[in-house]
């Protein structure tokens, strides 16, 4: 997993908020950069070609105007190409002029190759009686074909003369115009990759205006699941990711303040149980220091009045302990139980408990001799006392104990199990629970409803842990598992 | 028979202690506060009270002072302190006061009294053997006298036995268990720290620097030995 992490976190960063952003930046920026330049090609194009069709059309005009005053029809060949040259001579060098008379044609260069004039133009220049013009390609040039028919002179202003038979034709090179246009798209061409960069830092710079403030909501919001309430975050500016910040902030301190409320309730009732158990010590302590007064003179009272002092002397020990274990689980709730370790031999402070509240012949043991732990003896006798107990008062014999040592040889197990009718299903996880009991009938043990509780509290303190589980072949088996070396508190 | 003087303000608690510690045959004096009790173990005409219980929380000056003033006085008198919460720092700092041993409100009679036997058996003589020499600090066990440089010094029972207990076995080491057994007739559960804390006093009034002792040395993880010196 700790191997995996950093290889997911790349693929998630490589799809994340940053990759589109730039993604997006780039896009834009190629797209309308693009559009434009294409839209700006188109319009550029169409300009320069209809400036120079415009000044070819006029310039033709002027020439033809001039050229045909001289001229008289009918033609021969040779005035035919004088009439063409005279058209050709005023309009630049790279213009070819083709004059037709009826079936005859004459160019203003002879070895040009008059294709360019195609047969449609001249159609229309036939049919329209009036200018047209044509571009054409011609060996991978543009070029632009103007015709003209030369009319009589017109008897009536506004409309075209009769015709004269006489047509007159100029191509001329649009490849000038063409290659200043293309210039623009090949600037276009060179300039993508800069703007790309360009679209790819400006995409990073706005990414980081906005991740930045994520991952500060990110970074506390982790804060927060770690337990650290007080973290906020800082609001910049007026946008809607600083009135997120300023939403996180508020819910924290919401949530911050509800918890400090609830921890301070939580700490309310702990110390009200820790000064009721405090304050019940006083009244306790003379009851119980009398109590054996009551004990020892029962014998000699009225059966009645010798029940009465019996009953009381050992109801005040039942509430000696539970005020006692009370005072103890108190202590475990404000942390100030301690541990005090010692090197103890733990078959042998088992086989002390046992002595000690004479289980010794109850209790089948597997005790092996040499292991040994830093522990608390005292903890540790509370724990195992606590789940003996129960299994001889609770479980059905055989009751056994088996120590043992884990194969790695940092930890321990003590597991006590019976042979009773083991715990109902719903009890295993409620067994470690305070006040509780799994049989009403069993309210009047001699218990105090806590000992599971400090056990496993006792356990907690030494790292480990205590499990309850029904074994296969019905009972109850309760396991304590206690590190070997605690993480020392107290080094003696 | 032992005398006895309870420090304990609660008049029930005080009632309840007397009361069965004279059924059982112990002279008992009392005191309600500390100032009182001082005044009572100062005055020669008083009881001569062999064993104080010394509750902790009292009105006006706390166990803690009265135990300290009554150390600062010489007495070697044992005392059980009473303490009500139980709790680690106050226990720690009643032993650092002088105390010998210490029970927890609520106690049973039974318990009280055994601790009460217990911490008067230290007191009781022991004629065992005769005086020891260990580098300059001289043991008497038949005067009970512990002598450094020509200075008798005076030492509560529970750390003269500890004393006594240590030097009978030179260069022995004794786990705290096996103290709190012989000493203090605690059983296997009987609090480690009571252990640590006499050796503590004990230092402090024998050894010439207490941070580096010459005759109770500690064997880290098995417990203390006397010696070898």
């Amino acid at each position: 997993m700790t191997v995996r992490r950093p290889t997911l976190r790349t693929l998630r960063r490589l799809g994340g908020l940053r990759t589109r952003l730039v993604v997006a930046f780039v896009l834009v920026a190629l797209v309308s950069g693009v559009t434009a330049t294409a839209l700006a090609y188109r319009e550029s194009r169409n300009a320069v070609l209809e400036r120079k069709q415009d000044a070819v059309q006029t310039e033709f005009r002027n020439r033809v105007e001039q050229a045909a005053a001289d001229f008289d029809v009918p033609a021969d060949e040779v005035s035919l190409t004088r009439f063409a040259r005279r058209i050709a001579d005023g309009l630049g060098d790279d213009t070819l002029v083709v004059a037709q008379y009826r079936s005859i044609t004459a160019a203003s260069d002879q070895s040009a190759d008059r294709t360019r004039i195609t047969p449609a133009l001249r159609q229309r220049v036939r049919t329209h009686n009036g200018m047209s013009l044509q571009r054409v390609e011609w060996r991978g040039s543009p070029y632009l074909a103007v015709g003209t028919p030369i009319t009589f002179d017109r008897a009536d202003p506004g409309k075209p003369g009769a015709p004269s038979g006489l047509d007159a034709f100029a191509v001329t090179s649009l490849r000038a115009e063409l290659e200043a246009t293309t210039g623009v798209a090949d600037a276009v061409r060179d300039g993508i990759l800069p703007v790309v960069l360009l679209a790819t830092v400006l995409g990073l710079l706005a990414a980081g205006t906005v991740l930045r403030p994520v991952r500060e909501l990110g970074r506390a919001t982790r804060r927060h699941a770690a337990g650290d309430y007080s973290s906020r975050v800082r609001v910049r500016g007026r946008d809607e990711l600083a009135d997120l910040a300023r939403d996180f902030n508020q819910a924290a301190g919401a949530l911050e303040a509800s918890i400090d409320e609830l921890r301070a309730q939580d700490e309310r009732a702990k110390r009200f149980v820790a000064d009721v158990s405090h304050e019940l010590r006083t009244p306790l302590a003379a009851m119980t220091m009398v109590a054996t007064v009551l004990d020892e003179d029962a014998a000699s009272l009225p059966p009645d009045t010798a029940h009465a002092a019996r009953t009381v002397s050992e109801e005040t020990g039942r509430l000696a302990r539970l005020v006692d274990d009370l005072m103890e689980m108190s202590r475990f709730d404000s942390g100030a139980a301690r541990l005090h370790l010692a090197r103890t031999d733990l078959a042998e402070a088992v086989r002390a408990t046992l002595s000690l509240r004479n289980w010794t012949d109850r209790v089948e043991t597997v005790l092996p001799s040499g292991i040994t732990a830093r522990v608390d003896r005292r903890r540790v006798d509370v724990i195992v006392a606590n789940l003996v107990g129960n299994a001889l008062r609770h479980g059905a014999p055989p009751v056994t104990l088996t120590l043992s040592a884990d194969p790695a040889g940092d930890g321990l197990t003590v597991e006590v199990a019976d042979r009773g009718p083991g715990l109902p299903p719903e009890a295993v996880d409620q067994v470690f629970d305070r006040f509780y009991k799994a049989d009403a009938a069993r309210t009047r043990s001699e218990g105090s409803g806590l000992g599971t509780a400090i056990a496993l509290e006792n356990a907690r303190l030494h790292g480990g842990t205590i499990e309850a589980a029904n074994r296969p072949g019905g009972g109850a088996v309760f396991t304590l598992r206690l590190p070997r070396h605690p993480a020392p508190e107290e080094d003696r | 028979m032992p005398h006895v003087l309870l420090i304990e303000d609660d008049v029930s608690v005080r009632d309840g202690m007397e009361l069965v510690l004279r059924r059982h045959g112990y002279d008992v004096s009392t005191a309600a506060t500390g100032e009182d009790a001082l005044a009572l173990l100062a005055d020669p005409a008083g009881p001569a009270a062999e064993l104080a219980v010394l509750d902790l929380m009292l009105p006006g000056m706390d166990g803690f002072e009265v135990c300290r003033r009554l150390r600062a006085t010489g007495s070697t008198m044992p005392v059980i302190m009473l303490t009500a919460r139980g709790d680690d720092s106050d226990i720690v700092h009643g032993l650092e006061a002088g105390a010998d041993d210490y029970v927890v409100k609520p106690v049973t009679a039974a318990v009280l009294e055994a601790r009460i036997r217990a911490a008067l058996r230290r007191a009781e003589p022991s004629r065992s053997a005769q005086g020891e020499d260990h580098a300059g600090l001289l043991i008497d066990r038949a005067g009970l006298t512990v002598v450094k440089r020509g200075t008798t010094i005076t030492l509560p029972p529970t750390e003269l036995r500890l004393l006594l207990e240590l030097s009978a076995s030179p260069a022995r080491v004794f786990s705290r268990e096996q103290l709190l057994e012989s000493v203090w007739d605690h059983d296997f559960l009987g609090d480690s720290r009571l252990v640590d804390a006499a050796v503590g006093r004990l230092r402090a009034k024998i050894e010439d620097l207490p941070a580096r002792p010459r005759y109770i040395q500690t064997v880290r993880g098995f417990g203390y030995r006397f010696g070898p010196v």
